[in-house]
Order: C-alpha cells, then structure tokens, then sequence
C-alpha cells in the first residue's frame, strides 16, 4: 500500500536525476563502478600507462652512427646494461641502499622504542616533533648544510682536532675505497647524509609497530619466566618486525633513486638516478635510461615480495 | 584497391611532410606582439632586478612592447633540452653543446637576420659560428660567451700555472704538496673535449685538429688521460656554489673553472686567480634560439632584438662574469666598467675551443667521430673509476 503510494510519488516527480539515481540504488555494482573508475583510470593511463611507455622504450636502442633512436624490438640496449661500468652504477647503488637501510634501522629502533614505551605526555610530543622537524625544512638545504659539516674545514675536522682526534679522523679517511681526501668526498660522507636524510622514513612506521605491541603480552612473558633478552627476541622483535620493514621500503627505495645526494656530497661516482638523468638528457639515450630505471623497477620487485612473505603489509 | 589505399596513404604522407617543412621555414615579418614570450634560461641570464634592482634587462622591454616574459630557469644543457623536448617555450639560451641537437631535433627554427635590426652589431666572429650556423642557415642569436679558465689558489701558486698539466697529472705543487686530491674537473661529459685539447698539444702523433672531431684513436687517449685523472681528483664539479665552496672549505688549489666562480671568490677576498694557459681553453657561448612551435614567434622576435641590446649585454656581462655577444657593449657601461670585458675574457676568443655537440657526421673526420652519447656513456664510466 505504502509502496505504491510512493511509486506514485516517484512518477510525478521523475525528473532525470531521480532515475539516475535509482538506477544506481537498484544496481549498487554500476555505483561502485563509477566511483571507482576515475581512480582506476588514473592509476591505469596516467601511472602504469607511462611506466609501460618507458619500459617499451628499453626495448628500443640507439643508431650507432647518428645517435638517433632506433624503434625496433632489439636486447642490445640491455646488453649494454650488463656492461662492467653501468653494472658497476647498479652495485653501487644497490650496496649504499642496502648499508643506508640496515644502519637506519639499527639507530631507529632504540628511538621509536624509547618514543613508544617510554616516552609521555610531553616527551612523546617532543619526539615526535624532533623526528618530523627535518621533514620541515628543504631537502636541499639539509644536504648543503652537510656538505659543511663534512668539509674538510668543516666542523667535525674543526671538533676532531679540537679532542686532539684527528688521528682517528684520518685513519677512517684512509680506509680504502670508502676513504678519501675528506670525509664530503667520500662515500662515507654520501653513506651520513642519506642515513640523515631518510631516517625519519625508518623511525615513524618502526615507532607505530611498536606502540601495537600490547603490554599484556609483555607482562605474559614476565609471568612465564623469560628474562628480557628473551622477550625481546621472542615477543616484541617480532612483533615490530613488520614495522621495521615496511621503514625499510621507504630508506631502501630512496636511496636507491636519489640523484641529489651523491652529486652534492661524494667521489662524484654516479648512482642509479643520476646514470638516468644524464642519459636521458642532452645525450638522447633513453633507451639506456629506460633500462637503467627497470633496474630498481626489478630490485623494488624482489623486495617487496619479501617484505610482504614477512608481513610489512598486515601492518597498513 | 590496395594500391589506391597505398597510393592515398603516401599523398597523405606527402602533404604531411610538405606541411611540416613549412612550419619550419622562417618568418618573413615582424606582426604585432602575442602578449607575451616564454624563455628557458640559465640561471642569472634574465633578470628583472629582484637580486639587485640595478640589474633588470626585462621591465623596459615588457614596457616598450607590452610582452610580458615568463623565465623558466634550467641549471643544465639536459634541462634545456628535455624543456624543449616537452614545448611551450618560445625561446632558449642554448650553450654549444646542446644547440646542434636541438638543431638536428628540429626544436627550433631558422631565423630571419633581416628582422633584427641589431644583427651586424654581434661580434663578427659569432656571427657565422658553427653551433648555431648549419649549411648557412642561422638557428640563433649570440647572447654571451665566456670560457672554462684554469682557476688556482694563490697562496699555492705564486704566479700562474702555465699548462693544464697540473689539473691532469701527477706532481708536485708549488708548496711541496703533490695534487692529489687537490684538483677538480668539470663532471659534464663535455669536459672529455678539455682532455682533447691537451693531448692536441702534448700529442701531436694523434693528430687531433678539433677536441670535439674524434675519431676512435683519438677519443681512447682522450679517456685514458681523464682516467688518470680521476685518481687525482677529489669531486668532479657541477653546480658553480658547490665549487664555491670547495675552493673555500676542500683545500681545491687548481681546477677548471667559469670566470661567475673566479669573480665571486675574488669578491669575496679569497686568495683565487683565473688564467688561460698555453694549451688554450674550452669555453661556451650561448645562443638564444627560437622553438620550432613558438607560439609567440613576433614577441620572440623583438625580444631576439632586444637581447643584443648594448646595455642589457654590459649589464649582463657584469652579473654573469661573461663577455658580450656585442663588442659595443664593451664601452661606457656603468656596472661592467670599461675594463670588465677584459677581465671577463673577450682578448681570448681564439684560445678557446667552443662547446659543440660532438657529432657521427663530422667534417675533420672522413671515417666520422665520436658521438655524444658515447660520451656520455664512457664519462660515467671514468667517473666510475673504470
């Protein structure tokens, strides 16, 4: 009775945006579609759509004689990736993001842990603050300001031998490869600055893990007779690892792309990003760029499956 | 049928070839002004006097012909292509070692001399240069030129090193110190050319008449001079304030370098001097160049007449550290002085060896050269340590 006294209602006041919106209400799958279509687009065109762009342009190589692209299938250009020199652009790149992620961790995880547990009230916003702050100021101006403090008239020489420590300062500067004639020309120098620049990325989701660590679990393992080196290990590790991991994604894959850094502070040796950027510029090789970017596409591949095997994704 | 689709196909094709060429074919008058012009530019080259409101080359021109021009600066040749590459740009101060590939490219089109007015003003030598002159044809207009000087710490050299030989090999300072560790070079691929130019003289059996015409023989001597010195070389230097620095805060003593450096040291009372030594140098010019699908072609054409003005080239001189594309500009400019071209460089014209693109096809070379993305490729690799 009701209904058909609102069906009447409906016919009288059809105008086009009622059916629209009826049909949608019949049919909640076409609403859903709509919604989620202007996304879907946009990831699908705009992101993969050039990605895959780039990727076929990996697959074409340069003319040897007038440097012009070539558009034919070919693997030559990637033959030319393994060439010793640009692998030894990929390893370089690949060990520095490697030493950059475990060495953030290493110093991330007693902070988050400290902010986590211990800190309160104030404290905890204090650290929060202190994290964040640098993620304030410009990326560029950070890396200069290091570019000083690593001089060689700098302040860590200047507070070196201030302690009578330069002998230690030299000694580290004269380990070989990674020494050099001061410690902003050296890849100790670029190794500080990325741990710098990115650890905030490795302290926050590290910190969130372990603030779901619930304290009953702890207080369990107590009961049960496990000294904290055990529960450590067993319980709160663990259950932070997700944490950790999901940082390392973020100080990994940045470390793996930047092409500021080791133009400002390092042996001016190039990186993956910075063998990208001049490739594809005034020299027109984009085929080899595009192969140079399948690179970390790969690496970034094998690591986020791991990464999700060990379960950095639950934590999101 | 298949063959009228193919022969329909090939007139469609035709007409699109012909519709093309004459996109590219040059003006032949000057119409009124869009509005406004779009320029990319090196940092310091357009200023409308918001660092130092002496130095403003752009308000009088928006005023006179009511363009309003738009500045998007690009700190490298890369950019400037890449920015060309994407379009909406009206014009470009293209260095030498990106205008013949935005020549080759197509970017940018053939300029019509007759149209400004100031042309025979440029500095006869520049007017016919071969990184903007191609079969002829002018694809640009001289803006600034300077050269890449051999900058020294003189507390370490007491008078001025005579070769490049102190930035390329091993030996003793003045002070007793060796110069490992002590120099720098440029980390532009182009600096492979700087190698070029010293072996054109310290090795004649090579043979080599142009650094930027290198045939296989040539260019592997070349990197294997550049991989020695990669052992005496701290940082390789890009960008001018980085360099700045190093000379101040790294213990630099010899490097290559812009005179913009060597003036900005001297004005700030540090103990660094510039010289050009017997070898010669290599050295940029900058073309200001015109977008083949400039969307403002008349507001670009005044601003091409503009450019040579003798003020605005004096003035830009005197911020750049870079001698002007017009000798007349020399004289009785109030922020150069009388002796800024001097000392910016304009006697050592024929000592420098220009920045070009180094090309397959090259003219010194019947079995051709060296392109620049080999270059490239091989300059990373030194870098590498390889």
């Amino acid at each position: 009775m009701t209904d058909t006294a609102a069906g009447t209602v409906h016919d009288r006041r059809g105008g086009l945006l009622r059916r629209i919106s009826d049909t949608l209400f019949r049919r909640p799958h076409l609403l859903l579609t709509l919604l989620i279509a202007p996304p879907l687009l946009w990831l699908g065109i705009v992101y993969l759509g050039s990605l895959l762009a780039l990727l076929a342009q990996s697959f074409f190589s340069i003319d040897e004689f007038s440097g012009m692209v070539k558009r034919e299938f070919t693997l030559s250009t990637y033959a030319e990736l393994l060439n010793l020199a640009n692998v030894d652009v990929i390893l370089r790149s690949l060990v520095m993001a490697v030493a950059v992620t475990l060495a953030a961790a290493l110093i991330a995880f007693p902070i988050a842990y400290y902010a986590a547990r211990y800190a309160r009230g104030r404290w905890k916003a204090f650290f929060y603050l202190a994290v964040m702050l640098p993620l304030w100021s410009s990326y560029l101006v950070r890396v200069y300001a290091w570019k000083l403090i690593l001089a060689k008239e700098g302040i860590i020489t200047w507070l070196a031998d201030k302690l009578y420590l330069t002998w230690a300062l030299d000694a580290i500067l004269a380990i070989p490869v990674i020494g050099g004639p001061s410690l902003s020309i050296s890849y100790i120098g670029t190794f500080l600055v990325f741990l710098y620049v990115w650890l905030p990325y490795m302290i926050l989701p590290t910190q969130a893990a372990l603030e779901r660590v619930p304290a009953n679990l702890l207080e369990a393992s107590a009961d049960l007779g496990a000294v904290p080196r055990q529960t450590f290990w067993t319980v709160i590790f663990p259950l932070a690892l997700p944490g950790l991991i999901a940082g390392s994604i973020f100080t990994f894959s940045l470390t793996l792309g930047d092409y500021i850094i080791p133009q400002i502070v390092g042996t001016s040796t190039y990186f993956l990003g910075q063998a990208v950027y001049t490739l594809q510029g005034t020299a027109g090789n984009i085929p080899l760029a595009a192969a140079f970017t399948v690179v970390p596409i790969v690496i970034m591949g094998i690591y986020l499956s791991i990464a999700k095997r060990m379960g950095a994704f639950d934590a999101l | 049928m298949n063959r009228m689709k193919r022969t329909f196909v090939s007139v469609i094709a035709i007409a699109a070839l012909t519709g093309l060429a004459s996109a590219a074919e040059m003006k032949k008058e000057i119409g009124p002004g869009e509005g406004q012009v779009n320029i990319v530019a090196w940092p310091g080259y357009i200023e409308r006097g918001e660092t130092d409101k002496n130095y403003d080359w752009v308000t009088d021109f928006e005023k006179k012909t009511s363009c309003k021009v738009n500045i998007k600066t690009a700190g490298t040749s890369d950019e400037m292509v890449a920015l060309m590459n994407e379009g909406g740009f009206d014009l470009v101060t293209a260095s030498g070692d990106a205008s013949l590939r935005l020549i080759s490219g197509k970017r940018v089109q053939p300029i019509n001399t007759d149209l400004i007015p100031s042309w025979k003003t440029v500095d006869e030598r520049l007017q016919n240069a071969p990184w903007h002159t191609v079969d002829g044809v002018h694809y640009g207009v001289p803006y600034q030129w300077g050269a890449n000087v051999l900058a020294y710490n003189t507390n370490v050299f007491k008078e001025a090193p005579k070769s490049w030989n102190v930035v390329f090999e091993e030996q003793n300072f003045p002070d007793g110190k060796s110069n490992k560790g002590r120099v720098q070079a440029f980390d532009g691929p182009i600096y492979i050319a700087d190698a070029a130019l010293y072996l054109m003289k310290h090795k004649p059996e090579l043979g080599i008449k142009d650094p930027y015409e290198l045939n296989e023989d040539q260019y592997k001597a070349a990197l294997e001079l550049l991989r020695a010195q990669r052992k005496l070389v701290g940082r390789y230097w890009h960008d001018a304030f980085i360099q700045i620095d190093d000379f101040k805060n790294e213990g630099v003593a010899a490097s290559s370098s812009w005179p913009f450096q060597v003036n900005l040291l001297v004005a700030d009372k540090q103990p660094i001097a510039s010289t050009i030594p017997e070898e010669g140098a290599t050295g940029w010019a900058d073309t200001t160049m015109m977008h083949s699908e400039a969307a403002n072609p008349n507001c670009a054409y005044m601003w091409l007449e503009h450019s040579i003005n003798p003020k605005l080239q004096g003035d830009l001189a005197a911020w750049f550290g870079s001698v002007p594309a017009v000798t007349a500009a020399c004289k009785g400019n109030a922020l150069l002085t009388d002796a800024g071209c001097d000392t910016n460089g304009l006697g050592n014209f024929d000592k420098i060896s220009f920045w070009r693109t180094p090309v397959a096809k090259c003219a010194s070379q019947s079995a051709g050269c060296v392109p620049y993305y080999r270059w490239v490729s091989d300059y990373i690799a030194v870098l590498g340590g390889r």
